[in-house]
């Protein structure tokens, strides 16, 4: 066998982002890959089509972004670990397929890296259409990695969520991080947690297919396991049968929603540095916590009490943190690459208890250090 | 009372059934169960397909593992299964709005790949949920809900299209000849390859009474009885003779790889 055939490339590595998020999906059992060609994700899907059919999956470029989203839902409901990588124009395209998966409550991983309108410039102007894009209601878990590391990481992590919510997960990439080469670990197999969806445990005639205690998924077997399931769309009953009934959509859109709102304290990560004593904190996520932590070390050498707080899991908003935060230092900096949309949310969760500046750069670049540095400044005066 | 034979393929919680009266997607439900009921289809190892339209409902009707509820997507759907596990039997049902409209796209592909799945496209020549807008299907000169005048539009002969982007099974019958329909469906589902069965069926709510000025399913089966012509005698007749018929037969029966993903080794 060699080194190519194996699914869990252990070691250290210097390795091109896209390419860790391929390691990251193979470490957590990807077994299943559609996808349409789209820069800056391409060495994603390049990287797969080399990678999957060598370790017993399968590789499948759709004829578009449809296609390939909804090849996920037909592989997970036969019994894959499936995903998808796209950037921003493509990730549009998907958001139908998307709303199809959290409505049937399909396991899924799907990848945007962010660019700039069909440009490949770094920006984290998708951060609303994670959140929003797809049709009906839905609660998403978007993981921001900031590195290739995290890309790795976070992309394991969210298959594992995918598995135990029965929804689709995303890893919220950027031009930045993707084509960027850098160290990474990979742990060896007894190092790495693995979820994998639950089955039923009682035999297709007792089987209720979509009855769950309020705040979890259900069981879901495979095709070909025999439980001859309906996964429609259309507002569907316990049994998952199609039924227009108030009653019966407000209880599944309850279930749907809360089971992620519910698991708040298993979902939502954040890091934070030198906030302890800080009076200004720094909000950021994906790549700009990188200018936020560098700018943050160099101003608390100049005696500014200023810390960082790093948002691993943007959505859902970390909004315990955020209003724990705000409540006790004076100033919160909302650092972004894009017009202001995720300063936003943090300015509704910290508003009514801080200030809360924005630092804001939308024309392609990440911000500088020294810009962030320079914002931190102002807010001392 | 004796229980119909095909009963024990229903589900029971989805009746009654939504079509309307005189309907052709119910006979297709009809036509297919006969299909798998002879072939004794293993039905633990099958799952069928619906996007969105009054056809897409027949799988909905059966109790079986199935797929529901998006437009045009039944082909994607079909192609992920087909790949994590070869060995399922799988068999979309989808209108000619689903199909060849919003879904066209990923027809002329499936055809293309050569995957293994039946498709059994019910053509009723109109989108017939929606209220009977023109179709791609809808016959030339036509008047339909967005065609007052008639249909200024070409329509497609879906089984060329089939057998132009590579489809190994094509065939076209009609919903008043059960008997060669359900064949053909046998037919598929003995088939290694991609399987096109088109059956032209009356909607006599949405064309019947907008195309044909009339409601009546048995006026509207007449219709499609009497622009029909079987492949044989179409061979001698020209293509003007041919102008909106309905050509009946079996089009292409042929062995080609079938799809296993995009990149082997």
């Amino acid at each position: 066998m060699s080194k190519n055939d194996r699914k869990l490339l252990s070691g250290t590595h210097f390795m091109l982002g896209n390419h860790a998020v391929v390691e990251g999906a193979l470490a957590a059992g990807c077994d299943f890959f559609a996808g349409y060609p789209i820069t800056p994700a391409n060495e994603i899907s390049q990287y797969m089509s080399e990678r999957m059919p060598k370790t017993g999956g399968v590789f499948f470029q759709g004829e578009d972004e449809l296609c390939s989203v909804y090849a996920l839902s037909g592989a997970s409901l036969a019994g894959a670990k499936a995903m998808t990588a796209t950037a921003s124009a493509g990730f549009n395209y998907m958001q139908e397929g998307i709303g199809y998966a959290v409505a049937s409550e399909i396991p899924m991983v799907i990848v945007d890296v962010m660019r700039c309108r069909g440009e490949n410039y770094a920006t984290q102007s998708d951060v609303m259409q994670f959140r929003w894009g797809a049709s009906g209601d839905h609660e998403h878990i978007v993981l921001a990695p900031s590195s290739v590391q995290e890309l790795f990481d976070y992309t394991l992590r969210a298959f594992n969520l995918a598995e135990k919510y029965r929804t689709p997960v995303f890893v919220m990439s950027e031009t930045t991080i993707s084509l960027m080469r850098e160290k990474l670990v990979i742990p060896e197999e007894g190092g790495i947690e693995i979820v994998n969806r639950r089955k039923p445990d009682v035999p297709p005639e007792a089987f209720v297919p979509f009855r769950a205690p309020e705040d979890q998924a259900p069981p879901l077997p495979s095709f070909g396991d025999g439980y001859r399931i309906l996964h429609s769309l259309n507002p569907h009953d316990e049994k998952g049968g199609i039924a227009w009934d108030p009653d019966v959509f407000e209880k599944l859109y309850h279930r749907i929603t809360n089971k992620i709102r519910a698991n708040y304290d298993d979902i939502v990560r954040v890091q934070d540095f030198d906030l302890d004593d800080a009076d200004i904190a720094l909000v950021a996520y994906g790549s700009e916590s990188r200018p936020a932590r560098a700018a943050a070390r160099i101003a608390k050498q100049k005696g500014i009490k200023v810390g960082v707080l790093k948002l691993d899991t943007v959505w859902p908003v970390p909004e315990r943190q955020l209003e724990d935060l705000a409540k006790r230092v004076d100033k919160i900096l909302a650092v972004e690459m894009n017009i202001g949309k995720y300063a936003n949310e943090i300015d509704r969760v910290c508003g009514k208890y801080c200030e809360v500046g924005r630092v804001l750069k939308n024309r392609g670049e990440i911000h500088t250090t020294t810009e962030v540095l320079r914002a931190i400044e102002e807010a001392t005066k | 009372m004796k229980e119909h034979p095909l009963w024990k393929y229903l589900r029971p919680n989805a009746l009654p059934h939504f079509f309307c009266p005189g309907c052709g997607a119910a006979q297709v439900l009809n036509f297919f169960l006969k299909a798998a009921d002879e072939t004794q289809l293993d039905f633990d190892n099958f799952v069928g397909i619906g996007g969105v339209g009054c056809a897409a409902r027949i799988p909905v009707y059966m109790n079986i593992e199935s797929l529901h509820g998006v437009h045009g997507r039944t082909v994607p759907w079909a192609t992920g299964i087909k790949l994590h596990k070869p060995e399922l039997k799988v068999v979309i049902f989808a209108g000619d709005g689903d199909a060849t409209a919003i879904g066209g796209g990923h027809l002329i592909h499936a055809c293309r790949r050569n995957i293994d799945v039946v498709m059994i496209v019910v053509n009723n020549l109109t989108f017939g949920m929606t209220g009977g807008q023109m179709a791609p299907t809808t016959p030339k000169n036509m008047k339909s809900a967005t065609t007052p005048y008639g249909n200024a539009e070409e329509p497609f002969d879906i089984c060329k299209l089939a057998e132009t982007a590579g489809a190994t099974y094509v065939a076209r019958w009609t919903s008043d000849k059960p008997k060669k329909a359900k064949d053909a469906i046998k037919e598929a589902l003995g088939h290694k390859g991609f399987s096109l069965v088109e059956i032209i069926t009356q909607c006599p709510t949405n064309f019947g009474r907008r195309a044909l000025s009339t409601g009546s399913g048995v006026q509207c089966v007449e219709w499609i009885k009497d622009n029909s012509v079987s492949l044989k005698k179409a061979k001698a007749m020209s293509s003007e003779e041919l102008e909106s018929k309905f050509v009946l037969g079996t089009f292409v029966k042929k062995e080609r790889p079938i799809f296993r993903g995009s990149s082997v080794c």
